[in-house]
């Protein structure tokens, strides 16, 4: 059994392959579900939650080095529980598996770990914050103060992030709605961290400064039946206002955001009234995937074309996706990240 | 004119007479002629050229206006099994096929197999008995009945008859051959005999000689 | 047109079924006899992969515990979380069965429950009560446990597959790791080993191998086994399918004059024989397969034991054997059919209708030049020829030569046999004798290649067998081996030895390059050990005494070849020391060059090198008591190896290799035999008119009988005699020129002369079984069918 398939097989106990992307909705028999009007409890949400399905923590960061050449990186830690419980040694039902990435205008570079839960190979625990894969971790005393690191066969970083804002609540106070069937996760973000570190590519080490943003989100069944994949962007502007707003792919396109003011201030954004438009796509990876956008959202007079800084910044992981830094030019300027998904060959 | 030979020769390797040297003979549709001759005269080599068997030296076939000279195997083959039916003093029956199996082979294999005919030929034969016997289980009359059966049966224009009585005594001879020019005369195909005896020969009402490669 | 020719053309076997069965025999034989030896050699091959691919042993580094003994879980996570990219194994028996624990999420790609189908489902292999992934026949030697059994053919033999947390509920052992499975993509930053996990060692990755090249030598043997016995088949098939085209000569002729076309007559007969090996050949199949079945226990047991490489008792049957069975039945017949057919093309459409009295009879004189020429070059090619492909090409030239002369040189031997016959019938004896003999031909050339073969592979088998275990022998001779990290351990070693052992052989060695190729330097103590068990292939006398003196070094066979040196060459071993050859040494198995140097030597040469292994020379009842001392002293068990026990097994196991090839001698000898029977039975009714005047004469037809068996017996004898030379000329083929050119060392050539007498006697068994059934029909024959005879009525 290859590793992709042992991934494939990972996210789908149900030979739920046609239904959604990697399996994100089938039913969720045993597993919790989200409900609106639980109150996020920090720090303890920051860690994981076993009753639930499928979570992650995803970091992703524009950089600049010193000489003004963009990058970007990735950081993903994806918790996938077979069972809805916890427990110790190899019989835990929770897996871990980690992506790092870092992209350069040039190159993209990609690792994977996976791991099984209970032998602490993996896990996150929320204070002192700590999640690790292997030799993978982001930690720090406490979320807002951390540390990244993750390397692969060709690549390494390690970063500090500092917070200089508010955590932000998506949805409904971190009830975030992902289809107009009701399917939901409890999503939060970080937005404001910023990063100094050292990336270490195959040309050298570079000493970078940028912005960071950690999205974290857990559920038993995000997506409805029907939707193939998503659309999601991360963007912050020059103005210090920021957006986080996705498209779910289906047999119509459902589309939610939040609007983050510069001081942390949030607005929900309903179905619709985000929307994002491919202008041009490009082939990668045997399939075509747009890596320009017209971004618009009214009530905030955004109007934007939003392009990807390395059209090939294709994951090779067990599960492929494009995941990479994006730059916005329009009503708006800035950087943020774009990542898509359930782009079939 | 069914058949016409002109001036035909043939020789084999390593003899030094030529078996055939010019001969020449013509047979209308429906004539029927014996051809004898002392062993070696030529006269069974005389009736391979005419059936398609063999290749003439020199001269020229046609056989109901076809020119044998130029044709290939598989012309000839054609020819065999559809214009010239060749009764051998061996019978050549193909012993792993019965009796009915074998008046019907040249029929099929000439595309025009009529059973009625089969049933016809095989009863005037005294055949009727013996459809599901195989050769070996019959006497040298009976085999050579087989023989011209599956011969009339695929109804050629010609029958060519290499002493198909050779192998026969005397009284299963006659009978044999008054069947066949019976069954010949009625199918209104012309027929060749070759045949050594004198009394076989005068049955029929033209008679050729050959003597040492030429007709006298 | 077609299905009536085709008809008429079936009819033949309708009323002549045992015709039909002799092609079909002949036929199913031959291909059964290949593809019975390539089932063999393809399950073998399987295996290894299989092994290979489950395992991953050799493919990749290994870690272990410097102890032997097992690694924590904590130790694995802290390496995986120092980003040492390693999973974690563990490995036990149940009931002999092998049973491996792996982690598949950390695995390498391709190790696990390799292409266990797409149907595998991940959930329950890695939770609850689990799967266990194995062939169905190791399925069935496992106990009930509590996990779920899933059929997986590709997984090794004897060996189970489950989830490490799995197996080590089974074992019983839990939170221990056996070893850890270096994968080949290791992240950009890593500390080192020691630093993390200082009880852990590494091992690189296995080059290749000993045991492969040893494995690639015996089965280059079956392979060559399975070619001859293609050419015995080769040989039934031709005389089978000619029998069939003779038999039919007339039908042909009589189609033909009714006015078949040649050109379709020839396409129609080639579809109708393509149709029969079809037949043949898949039936042929299904023979080998129950032929490599019955005797694939034995070659597992003989592999298993003489390399230790795990081959399954069970045969998997392969889609390729019966594409390559069919295609050989096929080629084989193709071959047989295109002689006949062309003479059948060349055949004039008046020739005489009776049967050719002796079918086959070639012209004697072109078959002896050609056979002649052929023989002439297999010399050649032995003299002059270089490379792989001249060995086989004069394999062919040898064997086909071989085969062609036979009919000539019986008919000289009994020509000059029948010159002082006295009686009457012995002198018809032998002249009736020299007149079946083309008939009889083939059959008994397919006889002669039967025992050329069987002469060639047991002599083979044998030589490799003896090399081998004095082989092992000379190198495994020290009753224990052991194994140490440094020079402390050494220095205990030395101490141990002094109290417990009779003697201590360091085992000195260093790579260095030698004539221009890379070597292996070894420093040898003077020691009777060495004098006592090492053959050499050339030596000077007292070559030890020699080599202690420090007048010259031994060089192993590889070096003697590559370098093209002789007995006195000088090398350079070292800047300024330049030694003659004393002695060549066989060293099967290794791909590279050695030179033994004396140990005052060596340590004058190489000061910086350390013995790190020894050997221990004990009386074998105190090797127990060495065993605990050296293990009380702190050496670890894991690096000490009983290789004496070893070696005990390995030979005891080696006797099994002789199964196979006595059962394949006798299956060759089988399907040579019924060449013979149908050849007679072709031959007794066109003999009757040979007959049938003897016995008027007054020769009863009990003692006609008797003396066609006898004849039968005589000719198997001549042919027998031929076939020795013959068969030892191929041994010497395969052991010094094949085996050179495929692995780079000869095997000697040893002889075993009560095998042959064995051999010619079961050939003689063989030809008397043949002969025996036509005889007792001739001693039956009613007489009125001789009477017949003089009737003239056939």
């Amino acid at each position: 059994m290859n590793v992709k398939t042992l991934f494939l097989l990972l996210f789908l106990p149900a030979q739920a392959m046609s239904q959604g992307f990697a399996g994100l909705g089938t039913t969720a028999d045993g597993f919790a579900t989200p409900q609106p009007g639980r109150a996020l409890d920090f720090p303890a949400d920051h860690g994981p939650h076993p009753a639930y399905r499928i979570e992650w923590w995803y970091l992703t960061a524009n950089m600049t080095g010193h000489d003004g050449t963009p990058y970007g990186l990735q950081w993903t830690l994806f918790r996938s529980a077979l069972a809805p419980r916890d427990g110790e040694g190899w019989d835990t039902p929770q897996l871990w598996m980690g992506h790092a990435a870092m992209t350069t205008p040039e190159a993209h570079h990609v690792a994977e770990r996976l791991a099984r839960g209970g032998i602490g190979q993996a896990g996150v625990e929320p204070a002192p914050f700590q999640a690790w894969i292997d030799d993978w971790a982001m930690q720090g005393p406490d979320f807002d103060t951390l540390t990244l690191t993750a390397s692969g066969a060709d690549f390494a970083y390690d970063v500090d992030l500092t917070a200089t804002g508010p955590l932000v609540l998506h949805g409904q106070n971190g009830y975030s709605v992902k289809s107009a069937a009701g399917q939901a996760s409890y999503y939060y973000s970080q937005p404001f961290y910023d990063l100094t570190g050292t990336l270490t590519l195959p040309e050298g080490d570079v000493t970078v400064t940028g912005q960071a943003w950690l999205d974290r989100e857990w559920s038993s069944q995000p997506l409805a039946e029907d939707q193939q994949g998503w659309d999601w962007f991360s963007l912050s502007f020059d103005s210090g206002d920021k957006l986080m707003g996705f498209v779910l792919r289906g047999a119509s396109d459902f589309t939610a955001g939040t609007w983050i003011t510069a001081a942390g201030a949030t607005t929900a954004l309903p179905d619709g009234a985000f929307s994002a438009t491919p202008l041009a796509w490009h082939e990668v990876a045997g399939r075509e995937v747009p890596v320009e956008w017209q971004v618009r959202l009214p009530e905030q007079g955004l109007d934007a074309t939003v392009t990807a800084i390395n059209p090939d910044a294709w994951m090779t992981t067990s599960v492929p996706y494009w995941e990479g830094p994006v730059t916005i030019s329009g009503s708006h300027t800035g950087t943020g990240y774009l990542e898509m998904t359930g782009y079939d060959e | 004119m069914l058949l016409e030979v002109q001036d035909v020769t043939k020789s084999y390797p390593g003899t030094e007479t030529a078996v055939l040297r010019g001969v020449s003979l013509t047979l209308d549709a429906g004539g029927m002629l014996a051809l004898t001759g002392e062993s070696g005269s030529g006269k069974s080599t005389l009736l391979h050229l005419i059936g398609g068997l063999d290749t003439a030296d020199g001269g020229r076939v046609c056989i109901d206006g076809t020119d044998l000279t130029p044709l290939d195997d598989s012309g000839r083959a054609a020819l065999r099994r559809g214009t010239v039916g060749v009764i051998f003093q061996q019978f050549n029956l193909i012993p792993s096929l019965t009796v009915a199996g074998n008046i019907a082979f040249q029929a099929r294999l000439a595309g025009r197999h009529d059973p009625a005919r089969d049933a016809n030929l095989a009863a005037r034969l005294g055949l009727d008995d013996h459809l599901q016997k195989y050769p070996e289980q019959l006497s040298g009359g009976q085999q050579q009945r087989v023989a011209i059966a599956r011969t009339l049966a695929a109804g050629p224009k010609l029958v060519l008859a290499d002493e198909p009585t050779g192998n026969l005594d005397e009284s299963s001879s006659d009978a044999v051959m008054a069947l066949l020019q019976e069954l010949v005369a009625e199918t209104g195909a012309g027929l060749i005999l070759v045949t050594h005896s004198e009394r076989l020969a005068a049955r029929l009402p033209r008679r050729l000689h050959l003597r040492a490669g030429r007709l006298t | 047109m077609n299905r009536v020719i085709l008809s008429a053309l079936l009819s033949h076997w309708r009323r002549n079924p045992l015709q039909l069965i002799t092609l079909l025999a002949g036929l199913a034989l031959a291909t059964a006899l290949w593809s019975g030896v390539q089932a063999i050699n393809a399950e073998a091959r399987a295996s290894y992969d299989a092994a290979a691919a489950t395992l991953g042993e050799g493919r990749y580094a290994q870690i272990t515990a410097r102890d032997g003994g097992a690694i924590s879980h904590d130790t694995y996570v802290a390496l995986r979380r120092a980003g040492w990219a390693v999973s974690p194994v563990i490995e036990g028996r149940i009931d002999g069965v092998r049973l491996i624990g792996l982690e598949p999420l950390t695995a390498p790609g391709g190790l696990g429950p390799v292409r266990a189908g797409g149907g595998a489902d991940l959930g329950a292999f890695l939770s609850g009560k689990g799967q266990i992934f194995a062939r169905a026949d190791t399925l069935a030697r496992l106990p009930d446990l509590e996990a779920e059994p899933v059929t997986a053919p590709d997984v090794a033999p004897n060996t189970a597959l489950t989830d490490i947390g799995v197996a080590q509920r089974l074992l019983d052992r839990p939170g221990q790791i056996d070893r850890l499975i270096v994968l080949p993509d290791q992240p950009l930053t890593q500390p080192p080993l020691e630093q993390v996990a200082p009880d852990l060692i590494c091992s690189a990755p296995q080059a290749g191998g000993d045991v492969a090249r040893l494995t690639d030598s015996f089965h280059l043997n079956l392979t060559a086994f399975g070619l001859l016995s293609f050419a015995v088949g080769l040989f039934i098939v031709q005389g089978a399918i000619g029998l069939a085209f003779e038999q039919r000569r007339p039908m042909v002729r009589t189609l033909r004059a009714l006015g078949v076309p040649l050109r379709r007559l020839i396409v129609l007969m080639a579809v109708e024989l393509a149709l029969l090996a079809l037949i043949a050949g898949g039936i042929g199949v299904a023979l080998g397969y129950v032929i490599a079945a019955a005797l694939l226990p034995d070659v597992a047991a003989t592999l298993r034991g003489l390399y230790g490489a795990n081959l399954s008792g069970q045969l998997n049957l392969r889609p390729v054997w019966w594409l390559s069975g069919l295609g050989i039945a096929l080629g084989g017949t193709a071959l047989a059919a295109s002689g006949a057919l062309w003479s059948l093309a060349r055949m004039p459409l008046l020739s005489g209708a009776q049967p050719r009295a002796l079918m086959m009879a070639r012209s004697g004189g072109g078959q002896a030049a050609v056979a002649t020429l052929l023989l002439l070059v297999a010399a050649g090619l032995a003299l002059w020829g270089e490379g792989l492909l001249a060995g086989f090409a004069m394999l062919g030239a040898l064997l086909i030569g071989g085969a062609l002369v036979l009919p000539p040189v019986l008919g000289l031997v009994l020509r000059w046999a029948e010159r002082p016959a006295r009686s009457a019938t012995a002198e018809w004896f032998w002249a009736d004798t020299r007149q079946q003999v083309p008939g009889l031909s083939l059959a008994l050339m397919a006889l002669l290649l039967a025992m050329a073969a069987n002469v060639g592979v047991s002599t083979m088998v044998s030589s490799f067998r003896l090399t081998f275990t004095g082989f092992l022998d000379q190198r495994l001779a020290s009753e224990l081996y052991v194994r140490v990290e440094d020079a402390a351990q050494a220095e205990v070693i030395r101490e141990v030895a002094r109290d417990h052992a009779d003697a201590l052989l360091p085992l000195l060695s260093t790579e260095r390059q030698v004539a221009g190729l890379p070597v292996e330097i070894y420093g040898a103590r003077d020691h009777a050990t060495y004098r006592d068990n090492w053959q050499f292939l050339y030596a000077v006398p007292d070559p030890w005494e020699r080599l202690a003196r420090g007048e010259g070094v031994l060089i192993n066979e590889q070096m003697f070849r590559r370098a093209g040196l002789e007995l006195g060459s000088a090398v350079t071993i070292a800047p300024g020391t330049r030694l003659p050859v004393l002695g060549i040494y066989g060293d099967y198995g290794n791909p590279i060059g050695q030179v033994i140097a004396t140990e005052p030597l060596f340590r004058d040469l190489y000061p910086e090198v350390t013995a790190l292994r020894f050997g221990l020379r004990s009386d074998p009842g105190q090797v127990p008591a060495l065993r605990a001392a050296l293990t009380d002293a702190g050496i670890p068990q894991a690096a000490i190896t009983d290789q004496a026990a070893l070696k005990r097994m390995s030979l005891a196991v080696f006797e099994r290799t002789f199964t196979v090839t006595t059962a394949l001698n006798v299956l060759t000898l089988a399907v040579a035999g019924f060449a013979i029977l149908m050849s007679l039975l072709t031959l007794a009714a066109m003999r009757l008119p040979q007959l049938a005047p003897v016995w008027a004469l007054g020769l009863t037809r009990r003692s006609l009988a008797r003396l066609d068996l006898l004849r039968a017996v005589v000719l198997a004898a001549l042919t027998a005699a031929l076939a020795l030379p013959l068969g030892l000329a191929l041994a010497w083929a395969l052991l010094a020129v094949v085996n050179v050119e495929a692995f780079g060392w000869r095997l000697p050539m040893y002889l075993f002369p009560l095998d042959y007498l064995r051999l010619t006697g079961l050939a003689l068994l063989a030809a008397a079984l043949a002969a025996s059934w036509p005889a007792w029909r001739l001693s039956r024959t009613p007489p009125a069918q001789l009477l017949g005879v003089f009737r003239n009525e056939r």
